[in-house]
């Protein structure tokens, strides 16, 4: 007799196994930073559009927002009225780096649609994008004045996030300001 | 002002559906004559309005209606029209509708060529496939409704994503679901017997035709998709056990172990309650895989665009319907014995464990599958599983499955009477060895262990296939559907088991960096790219390579492989070039640009690989033959 | 026997890359490592396939990645650690046969078990019952009633 019933225990089993994976779905697609609490990694990177170098270590001392973009990706195209919005607020420096792009496009990009770096780092080949454990744009990081990362945003910013998880995240007397 | 009748019908739909089950279901058990009456009808509303509703979808894609919300979502005003005939199951709203008119069409159909069943019995499977379908239109009106509107409308569609533009794929989700859901069928013919507390060899000969008729399409469905993947991905692979693959794969394991289940329950009365549960079983598994791929709890290449709320409506229907079916299955399962007896060496033996065999392969894939979810909700960390396991677990109950097909081909019913075919078994055995030792030793180089085993379980399987219908038609005995339809079948499977073999065994892959004039060596194959340049397709632009393939310094094809670029959802796709010939493939799929002129080309010679889908095409046409067989078509009862 | 048939599924899985990766290097024993390693990262982008199998730019950029490493002269192990340090654990791919997994691998063995012993207890019982079973007279073999008889 209690053979019989046996299916049905196990179906009870697997439903149990479902419900928690439905929990835990929202969080399962958005891998956590290995880099929070630790360095920012250093970089030197052409400016777009320039000959100059930036230095990455010229950013210690202030907080700071990395936004990494591309042409190429449709979200990064869907948050950057907010990256002007944030610009336009001059609440922090927003440092871009172009990731894996095509330096012409991203000129025109950003002529169309507007600027709202302080400076873009051009990451053509990829290779510092990969020290920042970047998997897939628009990423957006927060690094405080030590050089230490705080927080990562995967996916497209809104205004929502950027006060609740970066402004929430600066300590009282924030300076303002650009580079 | 279409689309809400698309809506409204789809209302109508979910009340004729809710009719149909209470009427069906609740009628057949207070024996009203008069509900039981009102459930053909019923039916028959519900089919039209699903179709109605499916009918104003295909015209809102056909008339670029992108004030639609899921058209301007999945379609473009560039798209061809085929396309956006197929766009309308692009995506999940529209599948679903999809699924649910499949459902609706296998109802319709059961409902028309029943009319010999008892009417009780027949109003309670109606009844089941009526709770189904309230179950699938209540999902669709709930949480997926495609016939949302975009306020303002869209001046043109996001496009059909790329992928999915092509006839094989646009093909694929029809036959899919064809079987899947043909499933629901045997499910509620079983659920009907276990409501009516009986359960005898007349109800099998019922269950069987619609079962193998679903097996077949699902059959079709599978290997659509898997020739869809090996010329459209652009690597040439053609399984990787991604859980989407599973999900169908699944069903149709237990598929295989029901239909044959149902051939012992109809013979001889045996194995009642193991078929009521691999009824039970098979469908469960279509409707797990349908969670699985909707909700968002599992990770895979090709997931539908994943929604928890969406995965928690599935789940709850998962556990009234499968829930109710299994608790219906242990409070009448342990009523149907039978005292009937069988030798060792008898079909039934051999059908038992094959059986057996196909449920635990089943259940490697299912472990697999769910490992990396329940190991995340166990707490034990991420897992990830691939064809590391996959293919030795599977392999694990699968050869010796062969084997047993191999021999039990011959076995009689009841009582075996293997000595009598012994010579038969040999002669198969020994000329499948021989064969596969001389493949071996005289082909290619690249065999490993499995190769020799594979070959002659393949070519024994095939040879054992015909010795019966062979016997038959020189003793000028006629040949029934059933008998022809079997042996079709089981060849089919001898075919595939020595393709697959072949392909996995001799496959030549290499990937090469080439520039225009340059030339890479693959095996004994060398392939040289002639030429690249620019095209421009309907709502594309590619680059198209053109490559010369040499054996031995001689030509022996000339590819086309495309990088094409999508215009609206600037998506980057990879054509294949393939060039089919009688006992392999050539192939080559442009990879990507690696600069200074070079392009990364991967190039294969695939051998019988062909051969792989025609044996499953080729096992489904042994389905439904078998399944159009005079014994079902009879209109006496019993 | 059985551990004979284990031992050649095994033979016969071979992890074949998806991703078209033309670059090989010159060091036969790199190479290998470079292969074996590709097939135990993660690609983070399709979180369901290795860096070998998967086409994407990141996958690639990841390679290459490795490639360098190895070309530099760091160990396994440490290309691991360099690269768990950017992504954290979740980069690494492989089911090893642990104590976790083991549950997974015993499975099917397991369901295999269980499943033929039940078979051979229903034949037993069966093949008792059949002397005295005369529900049938003999079929021929053939599932179907086309040899004039009534089906069943």
């Amino acid at each position: 007799m209690t053979r019989f019933l046996l299916p049905a225990g196990v179906f009870a089993l697997l439903v149990a196994v479902l419900f928690i994976g439905i929990q835990r779905a929202p969080e399962k697609t958005v891998i956590p930073s290995a880099l929070i609490g630790k360095s920012a990694p250093a970089f030197t990177l052409p400016v777009l559009g320039s000959d100059q170098q930036f230095y990455a270590d010229s950013l210690r001392g202030r907080w700071y927002v990395l936004n990494v973009w591309g042409t190429w990706c449709p979200e990064c195209r869907n948050e950057h009225d907010t990256l002007l919005e944030i610009a336009r607020s001059r609440a922090l420096p927003v440092v871009g780096l172009n990731w894996k792009d095509d330096d012409s496009a991203a000129l025109d990009w950003l002529e169309q649609l507007g600027n709202p770096y302080d400076v873009v780092a051009v990451d053509r080949e990829g290779r510092v994008a990969i020290d920042w454990g970047v998997y897939g744009a628009p990423e957006t990081f927060l690094v405080d004045a030590t050089g230490t990362v705080v927080y990562r945003h995967v996916g497209p910013l809104n205004l929502q996030i950027w006060s609740r998880e970066f402004l929430g995240r600066l300590p009282r007397a924030s300076a303002g300001g650009g580079l | 002002m279409i689309a809400e009748i698309g809506h409204y019908a789809l209302i109508l739909a979910l009340l004729a559906s809710l009719a149909q089950a209470f009427f069906g279901l609740i009628g057949a058990a207070r024996n009203h004559d008069s509900w039981v009456a009102t459930v053909r009808p019923a039916v028959t509303v519900q089919f039209l309005m699903t179709s109605l509703a499916l009918a104003v979808l295909v015209v809102a894609f056909v008339q670029n209606d992108f004030s639609v919300e899921y058209v301007a979502a999945n379609s473009n005003s560039a798209l061809p029209v085929g396309y956006r005939i197929a766009a309308v199951w692009g995506a999940h709203e529209g599948s679903l509708l999809l699924w649910a008119w499949i459902l609706v069409a296998w109802t319709f159909a059961v409902a028309a060529l029943s009319k010999r069943l008892p009417a009780g019995f027949a109003a309670r499977v109606l009844g089941v496939l009526g709770l189904v379908s309230l179950g699938f239109h209540a999902f669709t009106l709930f949480t997926s409704n495609p016939f949302l509107r975009l306020d303002p409308a869209a001046p043109d569609g996001r496009d059909l994503n790329p992928l999915l533009q092509d006839p094989a794929l646009a093909a694929h989700p029809p036959m899919l679901y064809a079987g899947y859901v043909g499933f629901a069928v045997a499910f509620a013919f079983a659920c009907a017997a276990m409501l009516e507390g009986r359960l005898d060899q007349t109800w099998a000969r019922w269950t069987r035709p619609w079962t193998t008729v679903a097996w077949a399409f699902l059959s079709i469905g599978i290997a659509l998709g898997s020739w869809w993947a090996y010329y459209e991905l652009g690597w040439g692979g053609y399984w990787f056990w991604d859980p989407v693959e599973n999900a169908s794969f699944m069903p149709w394991l237990v598929g295989t172990a029901l239909i044959h289940s149902l051939a012992v329950t109809e013979k001889r009365g045996l194995f009642k309650s193991w078929t009521l549960l691999l009824a039970i079983l098979a469908f469960s598994l279509s409707l797990l895989g349908t969670f699985l791929v909707r909700s968002g709890v599992l990770v895979s290449v090709h997931s539908f665009a994943a929604d928890p709320t969406r995965g928690m409506f599935i789940l709850a229907f998962l556990v009234i319907v499968i829930g109710g079916a299994l608790t219906l299955y242990a409070w009448r399962a342990p009523l149907l014995r039978s005292e009937a007896g069988f030798e060792f060496t008898a079909r039934e033996s051999f059908l038992l464990f094959n059986n057996i065999l196909l449920v635990v392969a089943a259940g490697a894939v299912f472990a697999g599958t769910m490992a990396p979810l329940i190991s995340d909700a166990l707490g034990l960390g991420t897992l990830s599983v691939g064809r590391q396991y996959f293919d030795p677990v599977f392999l694990l109950p699968t050869l010796p499955l062969l084997a047993l097909a191999a021999v039990g081909i011959h076995s009689s019913w009841k009582k075996g009477r293997l000595g009598e075919r012994r010579k038969a078994i040999l002669l198969t055995l020994v000329v499948g060895v021989l064969v596969a030792v001389v493949l071996v030793l005289g082909a290619w180089e690249g065999a490993m262990l499995l190769t020799p085993i594979g070959f002659a379980l393949g070519i024994w399987l095939m040879l054992s296939a015909l010795v019966d219908p062979i016997d038959r038609w020189r003793r000028g005995l006629s040949l029934s559907r059933g008998v022809v339809g079997m042996a079709i079948a089981h060849a089919a499977l001898g075919l595939f088991t020595i393709s697959i073999t072949a392909v996995e065994s001799y496959t030549r892959e290499r990937d090469l960096a080439l520039a225009v004039g340059e030339t890479g060596q693959v095996g004994e194959f060398e392939y040289r790219l002639r030429d690249l340049r620019a095209v421009e397709g309907p709502n594309y632009d590619a680059l198209r390579g053109e490559i010369v393939v040499y054996e031995n310094g001689r030509e022996i094809g000339l590819l086309h492989p495309e990088k094409r670029n999508y215009w609206v959802q600037r998506q980057v796709m990879t054509e294949a070039g393939i060039d089919m010939q009688l006992t392999r493939d050539i192939f080559a799929a442009l990879g990507e640009d690696l600069g200074a002129g070079r392009w990364s080309v991967r190039a294969q010679v695939r051998p019988l690989i062909n051969y792989v889908w025609l044996a499953a095409f080729l096992m489904a046409l042994g389905g439904v033959i078998a399944a159009t067989d005079r014994r079902y078509r009879q209109e006496s009862a019993g | 026997m059985i551990v004979l048939m284990l031992l050649a599924m095994l033979l016969m899985v071979m992890p074949r890359a998806q991703a078209i990766d033309p670059v090989e290097l010159e060091d036969p024993g790199l190479q290998e490592r470079y292969r074996d390693l590709s097939h135990e990262l993660r690609c983070m982008q399709c979180q369901n396939q290795s860096i070998a199998d998967s086409p994407v730019g990141l996958a690639g950029d990841l390679r290459r990645e490795v490639r360098e490493l190895l070309l530099a002269g760091k160990t396994d192990a440490e290309i691991r650690t360099h690269m768990r340090e950017r992504y954290g654990d979740f980069i690494l791919f492989r089911p090893q046969f642990s104590t976790r997994n083991a549950w997974l691998w015993l499975t099917p063995l397991l369901l295999l078990l269980i499943g033929l012993i039940a078979a051979l207890r229903v034949v037993r019982q069966r093949a008792a019952l059949a002397p005295t079973d005369n529900s049938l007279s003999d079929e021929t073999s053939g599932d179907s009633g086309s040899s004039g008889r009534s089906a069943s």
